[in-house]
């Protein structure tokens, strides 16, 4: 239960390796938090163990990592509900997992393409969904959704990875507006492009970020109840621009 | 949320599902103890009658019926609640789930001390009476102070005061700093049915504490101009403001409106008056008389921060008014009491020491490691928090608080084995 302040005492973050989602749970681990739980497809990943123990070593009384898979679709709502029996209440679920992939290799292998917009996509419904009927059932708690710019208008320089975050925001509007009324809410978090180990080689884009930022704002976002944030919160602006350029204009976007 | 008298209970504790189900009085807890996300919230009718009886003298009163109801019906009559708390709009089975304490705790104790009993509904549907001197006694003690989470009141027989006028007989004397108020609190409580202090928590310095004590005692008819004899027990409270619903977002109290407001509440108290007559609302209630005084809190509200520390603690406390003083937190109502002996309950917040009470917007800057820091020191002198006001806290501070928890435990176990009765703070404070 978030005490008078919004600080959660659960938090769990599916897709337990996301620099964004670390970043998030940073921000929100107070003497409040009791129980975080890393969600990840192989919690042996390096790197794990060793942030589990800056959690604990922050004061968290428990902290897991549990083996998640996001492509397991069949396999979400069950873990979901073994996880509430098991934890009590989840205070608040950050959707963070997701694969950036690259247009050239998803042109060439149609089916890698497919893998990924199964990540993206197909494992943030099931997620997504699990995570609501338990939410619901509790009457309160927050979803976290990372989705992007790029699903906002979609570029020809990655517009499957983009088609796949469209397909997640709207997706997670929609759960959004399911929820009104349950107690439980869904907050869609848009960041632009994030210096992370995800975007490692690439050239920055113009208002690029960094995890930290995009966690400020999500936190802000909470303690607010917004029902969008972008991260910088100026893209908000610029989308509104970019999202009625001419088709003409926008497929000459260099990437 | 819903409404329902003693007969539809049963059914809804059959209805409800995993999320169990609370009473809520009049939603007058700063927390939250009343409510039950995904769960069922049950409020009782004020549709009993108030049946008095003289010889006792006490009154029979349903759980959902409110101080204010209790006193315009019976300070006419010449009788008084035994215990109130700042306000009138709370009910009489609030006031046991709470195990309120009011200005007269170090005479007259909580109002639960000053039941005589109650008819308590078990989650099973069963009624039983429960009093401290029968069988169902240690339930009785489990249920005052248990924040509703043993079964659900339904009337209550509560012990009265008899009074001669509906005023008070007041004391007020104006401290230079903490040590002084301390000091003549120590002197003088005993010769006062009722005592308490305000702070000025923004003062710093040599001034650190300043205070302004107000004793007082009921009036007798005699301390009432002959004029006014015939009427002398006329209870009229009423309401002289209401804040609108349209403060800013962030109130309209901080640290420079509280400060400003602080020195003029300070500056017009009287260095020292004796026997000033004043009506019980205003010596009792005098924020009953604003209309969503809440409001001006803005939309994020407030935290109502209270403890108590053991007598012979007082460096505590001096620290805790000096730390609150240098990080300048903002307290419109910050109030300072000795309390009495405790009562046999195992979850009943008063025990023999001081405490204070904090108001604090939730915006102020860096207040939740205020509230952490404050907690530790809190529990190292051996204090403990009230939940009828916590909204902060963590099951670790109360576990270490309330060293009777288990005790408590095992008495709602037997009552109530499956946990029906369940609410956001017992589960965020790991009570159930």
């Amino acid at each position: 239960m978030e005490n008078a302040f919004g600080d959660p005492q659960t938090i769990v973050l599916l897709g337990g390796t996301s620099e964004i989602g670390r970043a998030i749970v940073d921000a929100l681990v107070t003497p409040a938090a009791g129980c975080v739980v890393l969600a990840q497809r192989d919690p042996a990943t390096a790197g794990s163990a060793e942030y589990a123990e800056s959690l604990r070593a922050r004061g968290v009384d428990r902290v897991e990592v549990r083996a998640f898979d996001a492509r397991s679709h069949d396999e979400h709502q069950g873990w979901m509900r073994e996880l509430a029996a098991e934890i009590g209440d989840l205070d608040l679920v950050v959707l963070a997992f997701g694969v950036l992939g690259d247009q050239a290799t998803f042109d060439a292998d149609p089916a890698a393409a497919a893998v990924a917009v199964d990540t993206n996509f197909t494992g943030s419904v099931s997620a997504g969904l699990a995570t609501a009927e338990v939410l619901r059932r509790q009457g309160h708690g927050r979803l976290v959704v990372l989705s992007s710019v790029a699903g906002e208008r979609v570029r020809k320089a990655n517009f499957v990875y983009g088609a796949s975050k469209a397909g997640q925001d709207a997706f997670a509007q929609g759960l959004a507006d399911s929820l009104v009324g349950s107690g439980a809410s869904v907050l869609v978090v848009r960041p632009g492009f994030v210096r992370s180990k995800m975007t490692d080689g690439m050239d920055d884009a113009p208002f690029s970020t960094t995890p930290q930022v995009v966690a400020a704002r999500t936190v802000a976002g909470l303690r607010s109840g917004a029902t969008t944030v972008w991260a910088p919160g100026i893209l908000r602006w610029v989308f509104a621009v970019m999202r009625h350029l001419p088709r003409s204009v926008w497929r000459r976007m260099p990437r | 949320m819903v409404e329902s008298g003693p007969d539809g209970l049963p059914g809804l504790l059959v209805e409800a599902g995993e999320r169990g189900v609370i009473v809520r009085g009049l939603g007058r807890s700063y927390g939250d103890p009343a409510q039950n996300a995904g769960g069922t919230v049950i409020r009782l009718p004020d549709d009993l009658p108030i049946v008095l009886d003289r010889n006792g003298p006490v009154a029979h009163v349903g759980a959902g019926t409110s101080l204010d109801r209790v006193m315009r019906e019976l300070v006419p009559q010449g009788f008084f609640v035994p215990v109130t708390p700042g306000t009138r709009f709370v009910t009489v089975g609030g006031a046991i789930a709470s195990d309120i304490h009011g200005k007269g705790h170090h005479r007259d104790g909580t109002f639960g001390s000053n039941v005589e009993r109650f008819r308590l509904m078990l989650a099973d549907g069963t009624v039983i009476e429960a009093s401290p001197s029968n069988e169902h006694a240690e339930l009785f003690w489990a249920t005052v102070g248990g924040m509703g989470l043993t079964g659900v009141v339904l009337d209550a027989v509560i012990r009265l005061l008899p009074i001669e006028t509906a005023s008070c007989l007041v004391d007020t004397r104006r401290t230079a700093d903490l040590d002084e108020v301390m000091a003549l609190m120590e002197s003088s409580d005993a010769e006062h049915r009722y005592s308490v202090a305000w702070l000025d928590l923004l003062a710093s310095g040599r001034h650190l504490g300043r205070s302004i004590l107000s004793q007082g005692d009921h009036a007798p008819l005699g301390a009432v101009p002959p004029a006014k004899r015939s009427s002398a027990l006329e209870f009229r409270p009423h309401t002289f403001a209401t804040v609108p619903p349209i403060v800013p977002r962030a109130g309209v109290l901080n640290g420079w409106t509280i400060a400003a407001f602080n020195e003029v509440w300070y500056r017009k108290a009287p260095k020292l008056r004796t026997g000033q007559l004043q009506s019980l609302t205003s010596f009792f209630h005098p924020l009953d008389g604003v209309t969503h005084w809440n409001r001006l809190y803005g939309a994020r509200g407030f935290i109502q921060y209270q403890f108590v520390v053991p007598f012979g603690q007082e460096p505590t406390l001096q620290r805790i008014v000096e730390r609150c003083s240098q990080v300048r937190a903002a307290s419109f109502v910050t109030v300072l009491k000795r309390f009495g002996a405790a009562n046999p309950s195992p979850l009943s917040f008063p025990t023999p020491g001081w405490t204070l009470t904090i108001d604090l917007a939730t915006t102020q800057p860096g207040l939740a490691a205020l509230t952490q820091e404050l907690d530790a020191w809190v529990l190292e002198a051996g204090g403990r928090h009230y939940l009828a006001k916590d909204a902060v806290t963590s099951p670790e501070v109360i576990r270490a608080g309330y060293p009777r928890l288990d005790d408590w435990r095992a008495i709602r176990d037997k009552a109530d084995p499956t946990h029906r009765w369940q609410s956001d703070q017992a589960r965020r404070l790991g009570l159930v």
